[in-house]
């Protein structure tokens, strides 16, 4: 393999973690909070508001079930808007935030609905308003479900930064497919299926290892 | 409420604690008055609506101990929910040192909620958080500074014998230190009142013991009311002085702990004591026991008794009454806050069973014919 190739390789891979941690940023600050709301609107919890736990439910559903492909295509008047254009790194950020929020909402909210109600009643009869029940209770609590759902987000965002190489993001996924592909060079195939495969490892590891740390249900030793 | 030693100490000035002038000529308020309360459910999807509570009459004065003891599904844990506002009721006053809990916003029932302690079945601990942490919890939400909480926590963890486990997850700690580390966060917040949630329903005969004692102690040293709902004579026998019997969401008996243990009136009460030892019948005579005598039976005679003194006459008084045929099945003496309690299974001839409940009677003593068998 050439240096140059090499030198590609490396670029991608850059592009790779440019997308994935924006993406999955911005998908956090958001998605986290979507995901709080969802595991508290229902009728008689926290912030009940069955209407717009029923919208918002049926918004992250519709999301989740457009293939994501598609939804780069869709939203691309949208994705020019935010992004200036809709070819490129930065506009692949778009999809894929999108894609992230809802992904990130529903793991978010069942690790919340994990959580024994008793401890919420606990809480208001200590006197706790919800958003301290939320901060001191829920999201304590769901520390571990949350960074192994995150550790999932970024993991499946590895995969589909892939995809928007499709439409010119950039990263592994369309070196893989112009060079591996288009130009039938299997080295470079292997060089990128091996990058995600480490970079994919690195990363549940990682998650995992965070998630052992704030969990403290198991008995240590 | 141990006399005996009480008898050394009586001259002794007493230090005017706020207890001291509560037993003094001040009135004694009470800490909780629930008046005509009902709670009725909204029916759910294919259900009829269920009620709850049914017109509840109760009053907790300030440092007594009350119990609510009732079978499961009796309205106990709705009830008690009523006090701190956590469930609402559908009819009725609920007064808490003279505030109308049921007429509060959200907003104004923190507040309420902060003086009043409460501890559950199982224990609900935060799992994230060391045992300061737990205890701490309540002090962060009433917005106390770091460093009044750090003065705070470590007296109450010497309070419930926890010092030494300060730093250590709830998953590390046995049933009964769990509950121990429960009522010291009720406690942090310094309230009036301490709601107890069937708290000892989860633990062991011994650790049950051991968390009980540590109640009665704070009822007595830091003069805090309790209210607890429970399904067990025991814990009531070994806590309270004031006890209400709950049946299908009415208070169908109550009164003093002494009172009630040594004269059940309603069936409820009978049955929930039926549990006790010397209450109980064993199982092979309860299940050959019948209504009426017949020839050569023998009946069985409860025998209760209750408060008098020198409760080692109670079998030569049995022995003097029945003759030499009598025979003593079962027997428990124990003590109900703070009087000699009785109670035993005696059996005689059939034929003179009337005429041995009647003396027993004129003796002072409680005496009932069970049944006969065969």
């Amino acid at each position: 393999m050439s240096p140059d190739i090499i030198l590609l390789i490396a670029k991608a891979a850059g592009q790779t973690l440019h997308m994935v941690a924006v993406a999955a940023i911005i998908g956090s600050v958001i998605g986290i909070p979507l995901g709080v709301f969802l595991a508290t609107s229902g009728r008689g919890e926290l912030f009940a508001a069955p209407g717009a736990n029923r919208v918002l439910g049926a918004v992250v559903n519709a999301t989740r079930s457009t293939p994501f492909i598609i939804l780069v295509v869709a939203i691309i008047p949208f994705t020019r808007l935010v992004a200036g254009t809709s070819i490129g790194t930065n506009a692949a950020i778009v999809p894929l935030t999108i894609a992230t929020i809802p992904f990130v909402a529903r793991l978010v909210e069942s690790a919340i609905r994990e959580i024994d109600p008793g401890l919420i009643e606990t809480a208001r009869a200590m006197g706790a308003s919800p958003l301290q029940i939320v901060w001191k209770v829920l999201l304590a609590e769901a520390r571990p479900g949350i960074t192994l759902a995150l550790t999932l987000t970024v993991v499946s965002l590895i995969g589909y930064s892939a995809m928007v190489g499709a439409v010119g993001g950039g990263g592994l996924g369309d070196l893989g497919i112009r060079y591996g592909y288009q130009r039938f060079m299997p080295d470079v195939m292997a060089a990128v299926v091996v990058v995600l495969i480490v970079l994919v490892q690195a990363v549940q590891s990682a998650g995992d290892r965070l998630a052992r740390r704030f969990d403290k249900r198991i008995r240590p030793r | 409420m141990n006399m005996a030693p009480g008898a050394f100490v009586a001259e002794r000035p007493r230090a005017p604690t706020r207890k001291a002038e509560a037993r003094g000529d001040l009135p004694r308020a009470d800490l909780v008055r629930i008046e005509a309360v009902s709670k009725v459910f909204p029916a759910g999807r294919g259900g009829s609506e269920v009620r709850a509570l049914d017109g509840i009459d109760l009053s907790a004065r300030r440092g007594s101990a009350t119990a609510i003891i009732g079978r499961s599904g009796a309205g106990k844990s709705t009830l008690i929910r009523l006090i701190n506002g956590l469930e609402k009721p559908t009819a009725g006053h609920v007064h808490v040192d003279g505030v109308d809990v049921a007429q509060l916003g959200e907003r104004e029932l923190r507040d309420i909620r902060r003086s009043i302690g409460m501890i559950f079945q199982h224990f609900n601990l935060l799992s994230s958080r060391t045992v300061f942490g737990n205890v701490a919890l309540p002090l962060e939400i009433a917005g106390i500074s770091r460093h009044e909480i750090n003065a705070r926590v470590g007296p109450l963890l010497d309070l419930v014998g926890l010092a030494d486990k300060r730093d250590r997850y709830p998953s590390e700690l046995s049933g009964g230190q769990k509950q121990r580390v429960g009522i010291a966060r009720a406690l942090a917040t310094r309230p009036k009142l301490l709601l107890s949630d069937e708290a000892t329903s989860a633990l062991d005969p011994e650790t049950t013991q051991s968390v009980l004692s540590l109640l009665r102690k704070i009822n007595r040293e830091l003069d805090l009311t309790i209210l607890l709902i429970t399904h067990e004579m025991e814990v009531v026998k070994q806590i309270a002085d004031q006890v209400a019997v709950i049946d299908s969401g009415r208070i169908v008996e109550r009164g003093g702990v002494f009172e009630i243990f040594s004269a059940p009136v309603h069936e409820t009460t009978k049955a929930l004591l039926s549990g006790l030892p010397g209450f109980r019948l064993p199982a092979v005579l309860a299940t050959h026991l019948k209504h009426d005598p017949s020839a050569g039976s023998r009946a069985i005679v409860r025998v209760t008794f209750a408060g008098q003194g020198g409760q080692g006459r109670i079998f030569s008084k049995i022995a003097e009454v029945a003759g030499s045929d009598h025979e003593v099945i079962a027997g428990a003496l124990d003590e109900i806050g703070g009087k000699p309690f009785g109670s035993f299974l005696v059996s005689v001839a059939s034929p003179k069973a009337g005429q041995t409940v009647d003396k027993l009677a004129a003796g002072g003593l409680d005496a009932e014919v069970l049944g006969h068998v065969s």
